[in-house]
This record gives structure tokens, sequence and C-alpha cells, in this order.
């Protein structure tokens, strides 16, 4: 079975404004989709359409050639979703929080995977401390880590790069090339300027 | 890549969610404690405001430990999900394969775990100093149990809606304290009945129903309220 | 049918519509509202216990009872904006809420202006006066937190919910009044309660509160039509119209 996100006459309107309307998308096995457009422009609105949290919008989603409605638990099931905040407890310690999402998916996980994927991530180290005490770049990291500990085809990240380091970013992009050469697919928002890929493709918001 | 299939495991997330919030409580035992010092304190402000007369103390006791206990969790419920809404895992808890319901539940469960149940454990002792006989504390900490439970449910679809405000907590009292009625009236009710030495049955099975009843409809109306906070 | 409701929520066919009920509804609670108090202030019989006093029923009465149904109104308008998505419902709930925290207030007004000649005080704790308190709050509530949204479609939804779950706990808050009101004053006398009115009391009655029915749903259609207005002021129909009135008096 193959999966495909795809995205007809998309519009909201919000507040009698209209971020967007008409938009036609589909994202596939092996495609990455970039969101471009300047601030106000609706990418976050966008994303939170995409990742099926915002229901209100006109046009039509689907996934795997069903609508949005019946394919939600299949649909959230294979989604990440990386939003603005991290999403991580600041009282918890790296492998609690990253313990807490595997469960959320329905997985126990084993401590042992979770090491391995923070120490992959570069927080090695730092498994048992309080992710309060990490840096900015640090908490990200750790909702990154998510990336690699369940395996799921479709990722949505808005603004992944934010706050991370050099060496972060180069190892984050060619996480990102590896996922979408293994035949995932990755929608993203970013300022940030991507090194060329060959199946990287844009829409653009805001430009009338 | 593999599509991956919906995987049940709806208990491995729920106690996961359970797990996860009495830790994060526990780590910040003041947020627990708090309420129950408020509880004591408001409890203490009576007798000074009123009179230390024991038989006037004694006849009002019932209704004042019931609506400083109502009080004291409607004040807590403003952080039962602020922080995970600042820190963006409420978004991630709405973006689980998992039926939302049963997952804000859990949620209200360790609210209650951690507020309710301490609160009824506690009213005896406030009830001594209120001079409240003996024979009606069993009766206080099992109807201040049963009853907020529903405090929290009810409440808990308050501070769902409120929380995506900068400034919710006058605003969720607003919203809240008037359908707390129902159940102060019968939970304090059941005390004055243990305390006249009638049956405190009746009061407690209507506490009960309503515990049933919020239990049925509050989930839905959590997990509505957060879906509309979350995008606001 | 679907196609019906999709039509009768579109916006501009609603203020076609209602054009021309509008004017209708108005005649109506007038003629009403002046035989129900005509009727009842000055031939209805005098009660035998209260005298004169008790015509204020011809208020508080109605009030009263347009209180509890604004309630449900905007609950049925909260669930139809929830569900169908329905525009027109939210435009419905936001002129309704502050009318039906008027009415409970006057029918609080009244009942404790009543309370003077017949308890002897401006206050009782009666079931009945108690609930309606309760009820104000719950009004209160739901009108504060559609404004304390900075994007109102959030305001809509949220006040949306507040009042659908308000809808369920009142039978529950004004039975459980009732049951703590007897429980602390048994046998008071209740304000309205009466065995057996006569038909030349209980008939100007039900005039006047057919008469706030209809003041209602007027007032409703006329304040529903100015919100449409407000908030389709950026549509293409809606200009026209300002354009076509401009033109007619030019």
């Amino acid at each position: 079975m193959t999966f495909r996100l795809e995205g007809r006459g998309l519009g909201c309107e919000r507040d009698d404004r209209w971020l967007f309307a008409n938009l036609d998308l589909t994202v596939g096995p092996g495609e990455m989709l970039r969101v471009e457009g300047p601030n106000g422009s609706g990418k976050t609105t966008l994303l939170k359409i995409l990742s099926g949290q915002l229901t209100e919008h006109d046009g039509e989603l689907r996934w795997g050639g069903q609508p949005m409605r019946r394919s939600r638990t299949t649909f959230l099931a294979n989604l990440l979703y990386l939003g603005h905040a991290p999403g991580v407890k600041a009282a918890l310690s790296p492998l609690e929080n990253l313990a807490w999402y595997q469960a959320l998916n329905g997985e126990r996980g084993s401590e042992s995977a979770r090491m391995t994927a923070l120490d992959e991530i570069g927080l090695c180290g730092f498994e048992d401390v309080p992710v309060g005490q990490l840096s900015a770049g640090q908490q990200r990291r750790v909702a990154l880590a998510r990336m690699l500990l369940s395996p799921r085809p479709l990722w949505v990240l808005d603004e992944p790069f934010t706050a991370i380091d050099r060496q972060g970013v180069a190892a984050l992009e060619t996480r990102l090339q590896a996922h979408v050469v293994r035949g995932g697919s990755v929608i993203l928002t970013t300022h940030h300027e991507l090194a060329p890929m060959a199946a990287l493709r844009r829409v653009a918001l805001g430009v009338s | 890549m593999q599509v991956v299939e919906p995987r049940t495991g709806l208990a491995v997330a729920v106690r996961a969610t359970i797990k996860r919030d009495l830790t994060l409580m526990l780590r910040r035992r003041g947020e627990v404690i708090n309420p129950l010092v408020f509880f004591a304190l408001v409890i203490t402000l009576f007798p000074l405001g009123i009179s230390p007369d024991t038989a006037l103390l004694a006849e009002i006791a019932p209704g004042l430990l019931w609506v400083a206990a109502l009080l004291a969790t409607q004040l807590s419920l403003d952080v039962l999900f602020r922080s995970d809404f600042d820190d963006g895992s409420l978004e991630q808890l709405l973006l689980a394969p998992q039926p939302l319901p049963a997952l804000v539940l859990s949620k209200v469960l360790v609210h209650w775990l951690l507020t309710g149940l301490p609160l009824a454990v506690m009213a005896p002792l406030l009830g001594i100093m209120l001079a409240l006989p003996v024979e009606s504390y069993a009766v206080l900490a099992l109807s201040l149990a049963l009853g907020s439970a529903s405090l929290s449910l009810i409440g808990a679809i308050g501070a769902a809606l409120t929380v995506g405000l900068a400034r919710g907590g006058v605003l969720l009292s607003l919203l809240v304290l008037p359908l707390y009625i129902p159940i102060l009236i019968f939970g304090a009710g059941a005390v004055q009945a243990a305390v006249l030495g009638a049956s405190a049955a009746p009061h407690l099975a209507l506490l009960g129903a309503l515990l049933a009843m919020a239990l049925m409809l509050a989930p839905w109306a959590i997990a509505a309220a957060l879906r509309i906070s979350i995008n606001g | 049918m679907w196609a019906f409701i999709h039509k009768l929520g579109s916006p501009k066919w609603f203020y076609a519509i209602s054009a021309r009920l509008t004017p209708w509804f108005w005649a109506a609670a007038a003629v009403l509202l002046v035989v129900g108090s005509v009727w009842g202030l000055a031939f209805a019989p005098s009660d035998y216990q209260q005298g004169n006093s008790f015509r204020i029923i011809y208020v508080h009465v109605p009030a009263a009872i347009l209180a509890q149904s604004c309630f449900a109104a905007l609950a049925v308008a909260g669930g139809i904006y929830l569900i169908w998505k329905i525009k027109l419902a939210d435009m419905a709930a936001a002129v309704i809420a502050p009318f039906g925290a008027a009415m409970t207030f006057v029918a609080l007004f009244s009942g404790a202006v009543w309370g003077v000649p017949t308890w002897g005080t401006w206050w009782v704790w009666d079931a009945r006066l108690t609930s309606m308190l309760i009820q104000l709050f719950l009004y209160f509530g739901v009108i504060a937190l559609r404004g304390a949204f900075a994007s109102r479609d959030s305001g809509a939804k949220a006040a949306s919910v507040l009042a659908l779950v308000g809808v369920v706990n009142i039978p529950i808050i004004k039975y459980s009044v009732e049951w703590w009101n007897t429980l602390h004053q048994p046998a008071t006398f209740t304000l309205t309660e009466r065995p057996a009115m006569p038909a030349d009391m209980w008939l100007p009655l039900l005039v006047m509160v057919l008469g706030f029915y209809c003041f209602f749903i007027a007032l409703t259609l006329t304040r529903t039509r100015s919100e449409i207005l407000r908030r389709e002021s950026a549509k293409r129909w809606v200009r026209d119209l300002a354009d076509g009135h401009a033109g007619g008096r030019r």
C-alpha cells in the first residue's frame, strides 16, 4: 500500500480574511514539498491543515485516496508533525519525553532505542538531564530525535532549523534527504536556504 | 517506505499519559500543595471573620468546607492544560492516533488524584477546627472525594476553553462556578444530613449520578474545547 | 431538504427573506403587547390574596419564559454552528445572548419588586429566583467568553460549546436548587404557583407571552440583519446594496 497526501482547492478564511485559496498540491513517496511565502501569508495555517489539525477549510484533503475524515486515524499514525514549539516538557528528561511520544502512538519502545536516537541527534550525556536545563537548540534536538525513533512516512515540519547550530543544520538536511530517498515524504517551511535536492518542489503563498 | 498501520495500544498511551502527568506534578510539588494550603487558609478566615463560637461554626461547617474545597479545586484548574499549551505538547497530544477524550480523561484523572483526593482526606482535619461533629467525618471525606471528581471534569471544560487566552483565570471562574452549584448543593447536603443523624445515602447517590453523567459527557466537551483553543 | 438548509444558511438569502418577515413580527408584537398590557393591568380581576400587586406577573412570567427559551435557542444555534459550520447561526447566537441576559435581568428585577409587597423584602432565596440568578451568570459567562478571544471565529466556537454545556446543566441546576429550597425553607409561598387561575387572569398572560415572543423574534431578525451587513460588508452583494441605496437617494 502506498500513500499520498492530496489537497484540492484548499483555501482558508479566518475572520473574513482569505489567507489563501484554490491551492492544489500532492505529496507522495520520495517527494519533498517546501511551502514558501512572506510572514503572515498562512504557511503555518497551511501546515496545520495538511497535518489534520485545522479541519475548517475549503477544498478537499485526501490521504491514500480516501477523504481525510474517514482515514484520519491511519493518517495520524503515519504523520510526524513538529510545530513552532518543540513540544517537550521542561521538567522531564529527554528519555522520558521520548517515551511518552512513543507511547502516544501505542508502542512501548525500548530504553536502548531511545538512547541510540539521542546519541545520534547529538545529545549524548544529556539523556537524564531535565530538558529545562538544556539550551533552546538542544531542546529542539530532543523533538527532532522523534524522527529517528518511530518510522513515520510523512513529516510535516514547521521551521525545523530554528535554534539549531550549523553542524546540526547540515545533519538535519542530510536526514531529510535520506528520508526522501528511502521513499518518505516531507512538507516543510523554512527561511533557511536548502541545499539543492532532486525531489524538491515548492508552493508559494501570498504572491498575488 | 512502508505505510504504518494504526496500532491500537490505547492502554499504553493512557498509562503513559497518567505516568507522565504524575511525574510532572510530583516534580513541581508546590502546585500540588498550594491548593491544600489555600483550603486550610480559607477555613481559618471564617472563624476570624464570623465568630469563634463553636455552636455557630458547627452549624455552618458543612457549607464552609464544601465552598472552600470547591474554590481550591477551581483555582488549581488553570494549570491543567496551560503548560502543555505553552510548550507545544498539547498540539502533539491532539495529533496522537488515539481517541482524544480518553487521553484528556487520563489528564483529568491525575488532576483529581492530586487535588480532589488530598482535599477530601484533609477536610476532616479542618472539620475538627470548625467543631464539626465526629460522626460526619466519613461522609465529609466521601462526599468530597466523589464530588471533586465531577468538579475536575466540569472544570476541565472551562480550562480547555480558556487555555488559549493569555489571562483566562478570572474568566475561568466565571464559566465554571455556576456549573458547580448542583455538586455544592448535594455535597454540602450530604454532610448536613450526616450531622443531623439522617442518612446521607440519597445525597451521595445523587453525587454519584452527577459523576456518571460528567464522565459520560465531559471528555467529549473537553476534547472539542481543546481543538478550538489550539487553533485560536 | 439539505439544499434548503444551506440556502437558509446563506446570509444573502436570509437577508432578503427576513426583510419581508420582520415588519409583520414587529406589528404583531406591538398589537399583542398593547392588548395584553391593557387587559392585564386594567381589566383582569385583582387577586384575592395579593390585590393588585399580582399584576406584575404580566411582566415577570413572560420575561422568565423568554429567558429560558433564549438559552435553548442559544444552544441550538451553537450546535448548528459547530456541526454544519453555518455562520448565520453564529450571527443569531451573538444577538440572542445579550437579549437573553437582559430578559433574565428583567425577570429577576420584577421578581424582586414583587417580593416587596408579598414577602416584605427585596430578596428571598426562592427556588425560582435563585435559579434565575444562576442562569444570569451562565449568560454572562457565554458573553464574556465570546469577547475574550482575539479571533472572532474561535470565540464563536468556544461560546457555542459553553452554551451546549450550559443547556445540559440548566435542568440539573434547576432541580437541585428546587430540592435545596424545599430542604431549607419548607412551604414558602411561591410567587407564581397558584391553584387554577381563572381564565380572565391567564388569558392576558398568554397574550403577553406571545407578545414577548414576537418581540424577541422581531428584534432578533432586525439585529441579525444588521450583524449580517456588518460582517459581510466586504461581500459584493452588500456593496451593491449600499450603492443602490446611495444611488436611490441621489
